[in-house]
């Protein structure tokens, strides 16, 4: 299966959430990504937006360097 | 396109055309579009001058006045800042903070806009009063509409003056 990845470690509200939608969008429904993400806002914001639009998050952990590793089903 | 009856609306009415309000603007249109609501911005008056096709000062329109009003507004690269503008140096200052912080700016929250179908709407009357024709703007204007109808397809949608 084709897993796709996306780091948002770097972007701001509300292109969090803006940048891993318009990935999704371009994914083919079954396929999975990978998103890298800060704790505070995008981590709220994100899994919530994803859940609420129908896709599922797989797996939500945190990495070594304190962000978080998010794993989404479309 | 065709939408769930039950999926939220948000209505945005540009009409400053002020950069700090447009960035405003574009930030809940691509928030909200992200977040799965169906989102129109409707521009009007001032606003019309971010639809422009050509973005520096261009005279357009027939009439002196029409021109002179297009071409000391220009487009969307000169949209003043609502306050401290200093003779437009201050929309590129504030972007080069914004690139600094790695916060999203104008033509990205646009170019995100697009991308995330939010839809562009142009204030017939606007346009008519300051001889801007739909061939001035961008491609991405969806429909050219008078009040009644933005209210009427805004019935259902939360509606915010910007």
């Amino acid at each position: 299966m084709m897993k796709h990845f996306l780091d948002i470690t770097r972007e701001t509200c509300p292109m969090t959430f803006v940048k891993v939608k318009l990935k999704l969008a371009r994914m083919d429904a079954g396929e999975q990504l990978e998103v890298l993400l800060n704790p505070g806002e995008p981590l709220e914001n994100v899994p919530r937006s994803c859940e609420e639009q129908g896709y599922k998050v797989l797996s939500n952990e945190p990495t070594d360097d304190n962000k978080h590793l998010l794993l989404i089903e479309k | 396109m065709t939408l769930p009856a039950d999926k939220k609306k948000i209505s945005i009415v540009c009409f400053s055309g002020d950069f700090d309000k447009m960035v405003a603007a574009f930030t809940i249109a691509t928030g909200a579009a992200a977040t799965n609501r169906e989102v129109t911005l409707f521009f009007t008056f001032w606003g019309l001058n971010a639809l422009k096709k050509k973005k520096g000062r261009i005279a357009t329109g027939k009439s002196l006045m029409a021109r002179a009003f297009n071409f000391l507004m220009g487009g969307m690269n000169n949209l003043p800042l609502s306050r401290l503008n200093f003779f437009g140096a201050s929309p590129k200052l504030m972007t080069m903070m914004m690139k600094k912080h790695n916060v999203a700016t104008l033509p990205e929250l646009v170019e995100a806009a697009h991308a995330l179908g939010v839809r562009i709407v142009a204030c017939e009357m606007a346009m008519h009063i300051l001889e801007v024709d739909r061939s001035d703007m961008i491609e991405e204007v969806q429909d050219v509409a008078g009040v009644a109808t933005f209210l009427n397809d805004s019935e259902d949608a939360h509606i915010i003056f910007i």
